[in-house]
């Protein structure tokens, strides 16, 4: 090797760290690893930086929420609370039974409807609701919510998540697409 | 002929070098002992978590429209397929339960301390991990309580401040919990967090053997930065002994009754769930976590309001920054602990209390019991020989629900208090105002009975109280003499 380098005529041999540093102290070796590196750097980043992206999406990504239809009025006579089911607005095809999603619907009078998220503000855990009490009542920690959705008791720190909705057609819609959290109510 | 193939073999790998280097390294004799297994134990479960979830994960479909059913043909279909969801269930109970013991063990000998910080640290996060795929692993095993397990997650998340709906997202994979979220949680879970676990596992194995093992401490003994590292050097040259053959053998014996307990276990108890299938329109379900998650389970029934999110988001922070930066903020002196009093308080401690909330997770009396007001019977000395207004609230009380929290006879809710002796806790007017209006813990009713119904449940439960006690009594009005004497006799005439 070294003979192949003496025989170059590009200078090699001078460059060399070893023999002879170049006066800006940059030599042959050390000019390869530093574009080695650079070069690696920037590979890094074209495979890093997409891959963080594909990652983090749904962080970036907010919800899209639409009006979705639960419904003809019929269904929910006027001073009872009933359970509905809506599937996701936005679903895939093995989404399977998680694209249903159940909510409360309170009708108060004819017109006059209160639509709760099925998640308890206290950890999101199912709440049930008990006719004769008038309560929601949750299985995990004991909250408990009066019939208007606000908070009667235990540890949840505020009534439960309302839709909005609206009456169109004939038929209730609720404005639905993400999974209720304290953070993001519906 | 053997013999050439192992010398060809160790003229190429050089094994008695890597020998000497990692199994047969010298230990200090003092660390024979069957206190330095959990270690080796926990290392053998992580393995047996390796093949068993590998076989899983030849037949499970991470897919949330088929993972439920593709747990039931594991269990029902395949060949052994129950045994082996069985082992692997047990082998992550095992592998929490013995690791909990190594940590238990390496803090009450000091092992954190000078020069072994990092091998510490690493296990720390190791530990982390451990409990990373016990929540990842209960979500795949999707059923109702993973479902409504990734929704708790998804509401602690939503706590944080400024980024918890973006956080939530990131959990969820998305804005609902569906395919993506179980996609997620399975890539982290057969992936992720095992590929981190091998990384560290490397590191903490490394760090062992860079740094040796941790010598059975001796009370008195203090560790000094300046002398130890020479110290343990001059010792393990003097009188250790290699790991294998002189040492190994009391772990090779803890694992093989590992083994042998972790597959009496699968056979005897079975696989676990998965429970009913995770269709979030069947909302007659109380979701609970596994028992490692227990402890937070119940804390968070037990907690104040005002102080959840702190104790969610930030005590976990700073309880976790305790114990990882252990090394560095007491890292030399006292090893032994029968030298330090506090130690031994704090594994104690920490027992107690993580023992007691998992043991009330288990039965979770905070919980309405959803059925007891239809289910549970009235007891028939309760209602012998009432009076009709009486018997009306007797079945006031079952109907209006209220046994869901407030039990009879031992039967309902735990939630409020027994109901059996109310009569002596609680006069007319104060039953009458606690329906009402509720406080504490108990929603008032007031918009939910008529008056005559309040009338006749208080009725009733003016003679809930044992013949020997007598009602509560309204103290404002001993003022007056003659009443206050005229009850006192009436207390006396009672007992």
């Amino acid at each position: 090797m070294s003979g192949t380098d003496q025989k170059s005529d590009c200078g090699c041999k001078k460059l060399a760290p070893t023999e002879d540093p170049s006066a800006s102290g940059i030599s042959r070796r050390n000019l390869l690893l530093k574009v080695g590196a650079g070069l690696n750097g920037i590979a890094a980043a074209l495979i890093g930086v997409p891959v963080l992206g594909y990652v983090l999406s749904s962080f970036t990504k907010g919800s899209r929420n639409s009006w979705i239809s639960l419904g003809s009025l019929d269904r929910f006579p006027e001073g009872e609370t009933r359970l509905a089911v809506y599937r996701n607005p936005i679903t895939k095809p093995w989404d399977g039974d998680t694209a249903e999603v159940p909510c409360w619907v309170r009708r108060i009078d004819s017109e006059k409807f209160q639509v709760f998220a099925i998640n308890c503000t206290h950890l999101g855990c199912p709440v049930r609701w008990f006719q004769e009490s008038r309560l929601f009542m949750c299985p995990c920690h004991g909250g408990a919510f009066y019939e208007d959705g606000s908070h009667a008791s235990g540890p949840p720190p505020r009534g439960l998540f309302e839709y909005q909705h609206k009456i169109d057609s004939g038929e209730l819609k609720v404005l639905g697409g993400h999974l209720p959290t304290l953070a993001e109510p519906l | 002929m053997l013999r050439s193939i192992a010398l060809w073999l160790e003229e190429r790998l050089h094994l008695t070098k890597l020998f000497e280097s990692t199994a047969g390294h010298k230990v200090p004799p003092s660390t024979n002992s069957w206190f330095y297994v959990f270690g080796s134990g926990t290392l053998l479960c992580f393995v047996l978590q390796i093949v068993t979830g590998t076989c899983l994960a030849f037949v499970y479909v991470p897919s949330t429209s088929q993972a439920w059913t593709s747990l039931q043909y594991l269990n029902n279909e395949q060949f052994l397929g129950w045994f082996l969801r069985a082992v692997h269930n047990w082998g992550s109970i095992f592998m929490v339960a013995i690791m909990s013991l190594h940590l238990v063990q390496t803090f009450l000998f000091g092992a954190y301390k000078y020069p072994r910080e990092l091998t510490w640290v690493s296990g720390c996060v190791l530990f982390l991990c451990t409990l990373g795929m016990a929540f990842t692993g209960q979500i795949l095993r999707f059923d109702q309580d993973a479902y409504w397990g990734l929704g708790i997650g998804a509401s602690i998340m939503g706590r944080v401040p400024f980024m918890g709906a973006r956080l939530v997202h990131l959990m969820l994979a998305g804005s609902t919990i569906a395919s993506e979220t179980l996609s997620r949680f399975f890539s982290l879970h057969v992936f992720v967090v095992p590929g981190m676990i091998i990384a560290l596992l490397s590191l903490h194995l490394r760090l062992v053997l860079t740094k040796g093992i941790n010598e059975y401490p001796k009370p008195g003994s203090v560790v000094r930065k300046e002398s130890y590292a020479t110290e343990y050097e001059a010792m393990v040259e003097k009188t250790g002994v290699p790991f294998v053959p002189n040492v190994i053998g009391k772990d090779l014996i803890f694992s093989g009754f590992l083994i042998v307990a972790i597959v009496i276990c699968a056979f005897v108890f079975g696989p676990q769930g998965p429970s009913g299938p995770p269709n979030p329109t069947l909302i007659h379900t109380a979701p609970k976590p596994d028992f490692y998650f227990l402890p937070i389970y119940a804390i968070l029934a037990l907690l104040p309001a005002y102080m959840e999110t702190f104790l969610l988001l930030v005590a976990p922070v700073f309880a976790l920054a305790i114990l990882i930066l252990l090394p560095f903020y007491s890292g030399t002196g006292e090893k032994s602990y029968r030298r330090r009093p506090i130690a031994v308080l704090v594994v104690l401690l920490a027992v107690l209390t993580a023992g007691l909330l998992a043991y009330l997770g288990t039965f979770a009396p905070w919980s309405p019991h959803m059925e007891a007001w239809s289910g549970a019977a009235t007891p028939a000395a309760y209602v012998k020989g009432r009076s009709a207004l009486e018997l009306q609230g007797a079945i006031l009380i079952q109907g209006k629900q209220c046994r869901n929290c407030h039990s009879l006879g031992g039967e309902g809710g735990m939630r409020g208090p027994a109901l059996d002796t109310v009569a002596t806790r609680l006069t007319r007017d104060q039953l009458i105002r606690q329906v009402i209006q509720g406080s504490g813990n108990m929603p008032a009713y007031g918009k939910n009975l008529r008056p005559a119904e309040v009338t006749a449940l208080v009725a009733f439960m003016q003679t809930l109280r044992p013949s020997y006690q007598p009602e509560a009594r309204d103290s404002t009005q001993a003022v007056n003499s003659t009443s206050a004497d005229a009850q006192k006799s009436d207390v006396l005439v009672n007992r």
